[in-house]
Formats: C-alpha cells, sequence, structure tokens
C-alpha cells in the first residue's frame, strides 16, 4: 500500500507506479478474493463497474472498468458542424448540462476570437451557477441515498424541480437544455425570469439549512463518512483530481479563480477549501459551493445590465426568427448557417472551465472548414475516477459505496 | 506566472535542438519536442523551479491522415502548473509505423487513463505504460474508432445472437444499418 507522498516534487517513478491501478496483480496470500461490483448495481450511479480484491472485507485495490456508456460524441463531433454539436454537449455530463454548452461555445468562440455580449456573458454565469447548485444537490440527494437516508434524496429532488421549472421557462427543456449558442445565447431572459431566479434564491438558503440539519451532524452519516476514503493533496494532484474533491483535500484551486472566464473576476465569492481530504471534507466542500454559488447569482441578478444578449455577426450567430419573415439577408444567413455552418480560421484551443465535477476542458483542432477536426472532451469525472484506487485502498467493502458517492461522477460524462 | 515567453525560452534553453517548432495562438503556447526528449522534457516542466507543471490536464492525440501530413499522428499534452496557474501544450509527432512514443505515467500519473484512451482510440503504443488495455471499447474490438479511416457507421455491424458466440461480427453491408453521410464513410 503506498503511503503518501511529501512532496509531489519528490515523488519518485517508483512511488508514481504504486499510484497506477491498472495494473494487473497476483497475490502471495491466497486469501484475496476477486469481486466484481457493476455495471448494474444502484449505487454506482450509472454503469460503473469495479473490480475489487478484498483481504476479509478490506479492499485491497480496486480497478474501475468503463465504457459502458461509451457513445463516441468524439467522433460525432467531426462529423457535425459547430452548431450541431451542442445537443450532444448536454449528454455528457447531463445532470449539468448549462456547464457543458458554456464550455463548449467558449471553446469556440475562443477559436473565432469573438466576444460575447456584457449581458450574455452575465447571463452565463448565472446559469453556470445554477448548474453547480442543481448538480451538487443530486450529488447530496444520491449520497445520503446510497448510505441508507432516504429523507434528503426527497428533498433534494423536490428542490432540484424548482431550478428545473426555471432551465424550462429560458430553454424550453428540462434536462437537455441545448441553451448556449456560439455568439449569445437561444433566447433572451425575461426581467420575470430574472426574478424567478432570485425567488430562488431567497428559498434555497432554507432548504440548505434544512439538508444540513439531516446530514451534516448526523452521527450515523459522520461514521459513514468522516475519515473514510482519504486522499492527500499531493497524490489527488499526481492523480489528476479537480474540481471539489480535490479542494476537499487542501487545495485551493478553483479555475474560477486562477483563470477567470465570464464575470468571475467581478464577483465577491470564496473558494470552498477542506484540508481532510476524506469523503465528509467532499460533502462539506459541496455544501458550501452550494451557498457561495447563491452568493454569485445574487450579485449577478443585480449587475445584468439591459441591452443585446447576442453578438451582432450575422456569419457566426443565427438570425432572430422574426427576420426571416421580412429580410432577404437574414435568410440567407440563416440557410448558410443551417446547410453549411460557419468557416473558422484553422489553429487549434484549449479551453477549461470549473465544471461542477472539474476541470472541463475542450481541446478543439480546425482545419478551417465548418466541422471541427478534433475534438477532444477532458472529462472531469473521467479524469478523477483514477482517485479512486487510492481512496478506496484499505477501507472496508461497504465504504467502497459511500466514496464512489463522494467522488460524484457521472457516467455519462467518464464515457462519453 | 510566467510569461509564455519565458516559458519558451526555458525549454529552448535546456533542450535546444530538442524542441522543434513552437507556436503561439490565442494565448496559447504549443511546444513541438522530438519524439525521443517526450520523458526528459516532461520531467523537466515537472520540477523546474520557475515551471512546475505538476498537473496533466489532459493527454490525447490527433490524426492528420486528411491534411496531407508527413508523420501521421500527433500526441497533445496539456499541462498546468498548480503553483503559478499557467498553462502549456506539448506535442509529439508519432508515425503510423511503428506508432509507438515513451509513457509520461512515471512523471504524471494521472496520464494513465488518458494514454489508455488514445491506444484504445488511435493505436498509438505508450512505451513504459504498465498495463496498457483498451478502455472505453469492448476488449475484442477491431480497429481505432478515432482514426480518420475508421469509418462513422463502424467497420462491422455488431448485434446479439442467441447461439454459443454472443458477440459475432460481420461485414459491414450484409445487415442494413444507419450512416449517417455517406461522404463521411
Amino acid at each position: 500500500m503506498a503511503e503518501p507522498a511529501s512532496d509531489i516534487l519528490d515523488l519518485a517513478d517508483g512511488d508514481a507506479a504504486a499510484l497506477i491501478t491498472t495494473v494487473e496483480r497476483t497475490y502471495d496470500n491466497l486469501e484475496i478474493l476477486r469481486v466484481n461490483m457493476g455495471p448494474q448495481h444502484p449505487s454506482t450511479h450509472g454503469v460503473l463497474r469495479v473490480v475489487l480484491d478484498l483481504d476479509g472485507e478490506r479492499v485491497v485495490r480496486l480497478r474501475p472498468v468503463i465504457g459502458y456508456l461509451h457513445s463516441g460524441k468524439e467522433k460525432i463531433a467531426e462529423t457535425k458542424t459547430y452548431h450541431q454539436f451542442i445537443p450532444y454537449t448536454d449528454r455528457i455530463d447531463y445532470l449539468a448540462p448549462m456547464a457543458y454548452n458554456t464550455g463548449y461555445v467558449m471553446t469556440v468562440e475562443k477559436l473565432l476570437g469573438i466576444e460575447v455580449t456584457e449581458r450574455c456573458a452575465w447571463l452565463r454565469t448565472i446559469l453556470c451557477e445554477m448548474a453547480r447548485i442543481s448538480s451538487h444537490i443530486v450529488f447530496y440527494a444520491t449520497h445520503a441515498l446510497e448510505l441508507g437516508a432516504t429523507s434528503p434524496f426527497m428533498y433534494g429532488f423536490r428542490d432540484r424541480e424548482l431550478l428545473y421549472d426555471l432551465f424550462e421557462e429560458i430553454a424550453g427543456a428540462r434536462f437537455t437544455v441545448s441553451y448556449m449558442r456560439i455568439g449569445g445565447v437561444r433566447r433572451d431572459a425575461t426581467d420575470d425570469w430574472l426574478a424567478g431566479v432570485r425567488k430562488f434564491c431567497d428559498y434555497f438558503p432554507r432548504a440548505l439549512d434544512e439538508y444540513e440539519a439531516l446530514l451534516t451532524q448526523n452521527e450515523i452519516f459522520l461514521q459513514r463518512t468522516w475519515n473514510i476514503g482519504r486522499i492527500s493533496g499531493d497524490e489527488a494532484i499526481a492523480l489528476g483530481l479537480s474540481g471539489p474533491s480535490l479542494r476537499a483535500s487542501g487545495v485551493a484551486w478553483d479555475i474560477r479563480k486562477s483563470h477567470p472566464y465570464l464575470w468571475y473576476d467581478q464577483i465577491e465569492w470564496n473558494m470552498a477549501v477542506e484540508d481532510a481530504g476524506d469523503c465528509y471534507a467532499r460533502y462539506l466542500v459541496r455544501m458550501r459551493e452550494m451557498r457561495e454559488s447563491l452568493r454569485i447569482i445574487r450579485q449577478c441578478l443585480d449587475r445584468v445590465p439591459k441591452g443585446p444578449v447576442n453578438i451582432d455577426n450575422p456569419k457566426v450567430m443565427l438570425p432572430r426568427r422574426e427576420e426571416l419573415r421580412h429580410s432577404m439577408e437574414a435568410l440567407i444567413h440563416h440557410f448558410l448557417l443551417v446547410s453549411e455552418g460557419f468557416w473558422p480560421p484553422a489553429g487549434e484551443v484549449y479551453h477549461a472551465i470549473e465544471a461542477p465535477k472539474g476541470e472541463l476542458g475542450f481541446y478543439l483542432v480546425s482545419d478551417g472548414t465548418p466541422k471541427a477536426y478534433r475534438l477532444k472532451i477532458r472529462a472531469p469525472s473521467f479524469c478523477n475516477l483514477q482517485s479512486l484506487d487510492r481512496m478506496c485502498r484499505g477501507a472496508l467493502l461497504a465504504d467502497v459505496v459511500a466514496i464512489i458517492g463522494s467522488l460524484d461522477i457521472v457516467m455519462g460524462d467518464v464515457d462519453r | 506566472m510566467a510569461t509564455l515567453d519565458t516559458i519558451e525560452r526555458l525549454v529552448r534553453e535546456r533542450f535546444g535542438a530538442g524542441v522543434e517548432e513552437t507556436a503561439c495562438f490565442r494565448g496559447e503556447l504549443t511546444v513541438r519536442v522530438s519524439p525521443d526528449a517526450i520523458v526528459e522534457v516532461a520531467r523537466f516542466l515537472r520540477d523546474h523551479p520557475a515551471l512546475r507543471f505538476n498537473y496533466l490536464s489532459d493527454l490525447t492525440a490527433v490524426d492528420y491522415l486528411h491534411l496531407g501530413r508527413a508523420v501521421r499522428f500527433d500526441v497533445v499534452y496539456h499541462l498546468l502548473s498548480l503553483e503559478y496557474y499557467h498553462r502549456l501544450r506539448v506535442k509529439v509527432a508519432v508515425p503510423e509505423l511503428p506508432g509507438r512514443t515513451p509513457s509520461v505515467v512515471a512523471v504524471w500519473p494521472a496520464a494513465d487513463a488518458h494514454e489508455r484512451e488514445v491506444f484504445d482510440m488511435f493505436g498509438i503504443v505508450f512505451d513504459g505504460h504498465p498495463a496498457l488495455e483498451r478502455i472505453l471499447m469492448p476488449d475484442d474490438w477491431e480497429g481505432h474508432p478515432l482514426r480518420k479511416d475508421f469509418p462513422i457507421g463502424g467497420a462491422r455491424s455488431f448485434y446479439f445472437k442467441r447461439d454459443s458466440q454472443p458477440w459475432a461480427g460481420e461485414p459491414a453491408g450484409l445487415v442494413p444499418r444507419i450512416r449517417l453521410n455517406d461522404s463521411d464513410v
């Protein structure tokens, strides 16, 4: 069993090898039992399969087996125009489609070298934070459910529905919103909608208090999560952990702070960091992040300016529906954008945003034609899953469920 | 945060001819290094006190078959320093044959799953990887889906049969199947 390395920079090659999970191992101890768990298991968040080597009830090693939800989105991206790929980004992490929409369109905008309007950036900030809250609510609800508490699940899904009503109102769909557009958004937010968001912000802190009253000091919950599944900050960095799970190991890294995008540098908010690196710390970080997200949304609502929401660039942005009725140019642009797409410059960009689950990056290679030559999706869940083995080693079999839950992975995001 | 110029200068000073090309596009620095040097470069980038690229954000590959390049693949590393918050893209060219490049798992353990994915999708072999197996596709899959000459509809049609062979494939064309776009096949 690997001891925590004291400093990543001194991590010798031998230590690095100890962190790798894929190596097939044989044991001198014949008592080691290899057990399969999943892919059809209610507490593996979809179709995750893990192969466990057990010494009694202790986990000696865990190997994730993935790919059951692989749908080849990166290959699909090579056959679609840039606009056409937006709906596919909804389905990567289907619990936070707004964030994935945003990450993708911002990457294409970076390639094109265009800036969105001020109002659009504020709206995107609001929606990304709403996505974060809805994703963390699902974490809270399912994590508690897996540990045997059914009430949090009901509480969580009750409140997530409020967010989904707001998504439905602005985008037309609860789940797969496809709301962002390259150069703007699908439809401007109305004042009523903004008032609805504010109403949610006024309501939700009370719900969060309820959540915390149910779990934060709950003795059973503490026994199941406190000091379980520990990982040190150095190991987490070496294994490529990101997002709330990394911040729970004492690494103060959040892309919203380190590489601010949208308006995150204009807003006052704090990064949630915990030092323990166990399941409980990962829970605490997410609970605090929800409160910070509310704080961000409130400030955004105060500052959303009036004005155009989409850029005035008919070569990239689809024209408004009303214009098609009387404008010849709009019709031509619409026809060209839909049938052919736009021609970006040749080049390559990588853009990362802080999605609810960690660093979400899109690496886009363009050969100057209307279809991406290559699109790589750096999915946070895929990378975070690598830490699972380290967290589970030495833990009890029953704790594996708690640790998988605390890592908050989504299989659509893992397999893409 | 070291500026892109500083990063470029430090890498060039240390490796000289090992750096084949540098490019800057949209504020992102790309350094192309010679394939033999990659592990050494990786360790230098991770350990240099002014660079400290201790976090491997992403590792992937690009197939340049349709762009008429002499060397078919690029393996692309996206690095990040959690100390200085600067980013860097490192590239290595990998010819189709023999299609091998050294593994950086020993430098960044996070490369483990990424290198398996690149092997799975492109068929590039990473020398020194502890267990290079398919990760997303089934173990008995033929071909590498993200290669440009792999058809979008799949090279074979797969369906489940009731006989002893549960996972049987037949050559494409015998079974009706949906093609997205003939020009893409």
